[in-house]
């Protein structure tokens, strides 16, 4: 063997080298120089966290993100875990059938998906056409720039997101004891509730976890379908750093953002483990 | 007795199995309908988006391919998309096989690094990148766009080049060089074609996430640049044109086909495997 080969083979954590890099470029620094930023101005000071904890409008945000992430979660596991259970109850070759329809809008644009809750939900969107064509309202309902929109349009692109942690653990469940269980005198709702639920709750805690978290930090879909009552902090430091120019603020409201993030996967870590989360690339 | 008992279970819980089959067909018609939706709206003759269309007409499809200020982010996107699924493939692939075939100290600090952007709020990387790169110049160019795209797509070329990775027994390679393969022979006649599933399915998700990226580039792309998502975003805050709908109808057969082209990766690895 060549010594360049040896030096491979001894060596070969030094191929993660370029992506560390990379990432300290990138990532690291302009992350530190951010807390930085939202801490002095111009000597050090707490004064843009006192502000955004404070200041009513911003806590409204806050209290408004919580409200609208848990909605979503709860309507993705309500609509994702028959789904997902269904899709793991029947053959390899159905499954694959049933899943085009939660992986094909997976891969649509997220910009499209958010243009079709628009033109579907709209005031002269394509239900409320129908719905007065049927006579069954008199006034457009108003679907758009409102909590019911932004429902609407998110829990559509964390569906898949649910439902594929719930399939992946549901796949797993021994049939056997369900069989089991229906042998010794339960009936099919008894052995749902008794046996199959308590073994899906992995990935119910996974699903709504990776839900909630994703859903915290939306920009896009509140920003296109929700109304002014709707702004998630996601919005807040948008406008605060294209329209006032407020950095300090803006830097300090994206570190809550980030430390909630990192507070909930940290309670998930503690009880489930992370690694379950992240496709399981480490071992 | 196998068939008697699989009648009376099927007799017994019919109502509930509907239920789930009703509810299910419903879930999907919601996950599918406002893909289906764009298709009649971009072929539609009216001068505004309206439903049930009037009439068939291309109009807004020629609109598209005609009008600069579409076709100039068209391919500022297809750029972009293109130089950020080789640096994330290229980065990806290289970290994938530090990680899974070498043990070192702060692997799993390293390993929790990576893909951090994933599950960080986009937003936050976002104004992140803006306060830095606007110190150091690089807002509105594309190597701007291509370093903060890189960071998303990264985390998606690991995961699968590592999940490929893992089922790898190395001694194949060892035997490869004890039978006389110099090292690079060893690897490209042996890893690479293991792990080349994983790489070609990555660098397709780094393509199509940097393609319909939004939030760092509407940071990033400053006042000149145009990717096609940040064009659209301002087409639908505007008003909502039927342009952006023909221009919905080409991103879903763009994903589709993607879609097609994994899912035949897929197969083919599947049945090398087990055939």
């Amino acid at each position: 063997m060549s010594v360049i080969g040896v030096l491979l083979v001894r060596y070969r954590w030094i191929l993660i080298l370029p992506l560390l890099i990379y990432l300290f470029i990138f990532f690291i620094t302009p992350l530190s120089r951010d807390i930085i930023v939202s801490l002095w101005d111009p000597e050090f000071t707490l004064k843009h966290y006192i502000h955004f904890f404070t200041e009513p409008v911003y806590v409204m945000v806050i209290m408004n993100s919580f409200k609208i992430a848990a909605m979503v979660t709860l309507f993705s596991l309500l609509l994702g875990y028959p789904y997902a259970y269904l899709l793991s109850g029947v053959s390899d070759n159905t499954a694959s059938k049933l899943l085009v329809f939660v992986i094909l809008p997976f891969w649509v644009s997220l910009l499209v998906r958010n243009y079709s809750w628009m033109v579907l939900l709209g005031r002269h969107g394509v239900f409320n056409m129908i719905l007065m064509n049927l006579g069954l309202v008199s006034r457009p309902v108003k679907f758009l720039y409102s909590t019911t929109g932004v429902n609407i349009g998110m829990v559509h692109i964390m569906l898949p997101y649910m439902i594929l942690s719930l399939f992946a653990v549901m796949k797993g469940i021994d049939r056997n004891l369900l069989k089991a269980a229906q042998n010794l005198g339960a009936n099919r709702f008894q052995t749902f509730l008794r046996v199959f639920l308590p073994l899906s709750l992995p990935g119910i805690a996974g699903g709504c976890l990776i839900v909630f978290i994703m859903a915290i930090g939306f920009f896009i879909t509140p920003a296109l379908l929700g109304g002014a009552k709707d702004a998630m902090i996601a919005q807040l430091i948008e406008q605060n750093v294209s329209l006032m120019l407020n950095w300090g603020f803006a830097f300090a409201a994206s570190f809550v953002l980030l430390f909630l993030t990192i507070i909930i996967l940290m309670i998930y870590n503690r009880f489930l483990g992370l690694d379950r989360l992240m496709g399981g690339s480490e071992k | 007795m196998n068939s008697a008992d699989s009648k009376s279970f099927a007799s017994k819980t019919d109502w509930a199995s509907l239920l789930l089959y009703v509810a299910c067909g419903l879930i999907a018609f919601y996950m599918i309908l406002p893909i289906l939706i764009v298709f009649p709206m971009s072929f539609s003759s009216a001068e505004f988006l309206t439903f049930p269309p009037p009439g068939f007409s291309l109009k807004w499809f020629q609109r598209y391919f005609s009008d600069s200020s579409w076709t100039q982010p068209t391919y500022i996107s297809f750029q972009i998309a293109i130089m950020t699924m080789v640096l994330s493939t290229i980065l990806g692939t290289l970290a994938a096989m530090a990680l899974v075939r070498s043990r070192f100290w702060g692997k799993a600090a390293a390993n929790s690094l990576i893909l951090a952007p994933m599950i960080i709020p986009v937003i936050v990387i976002s104004i992140a990148l803006y306060g830095f790169f606007a110190k150091i110049g690089l807002i509105g160019t594309r190597a701007g766009l291509v370093f903060g795209h890189t960071m998303v797509c990264v985390p998606f070329v690991v995961i699968t080049v590592s999940a490929s990775l893992k089922g790898f027994d190395e001694t194949l390679e060892m035997a490869a060089m004890i039978c006389g393969a110099t090292r690079l022979k060893a690897f490209m006649k042996i890893t690479f074609p293991i792990i080349r599933p994983g790489m070609i399915s990555g660098a397709l998700f780094a393509f199509i996430i940097s393609f319909d990226e939004i939030v760092i580039s509407m940071f990033l792309c400053g006042i000149e640049t145009r990717t096609l998502p940040l064009k659209m975003w301002e087409g639908i805050r505007m008003e909502i044109s039927p342009v952006i709908a023909a221009v919905s109808t080409l991103l879903i057969c763009l994903s589709a086909v993607l879609l097609i082209f994994l899912e035949i990766i897929r197969r083919r690895t599947q049945s090398t495997i087990s055939g």
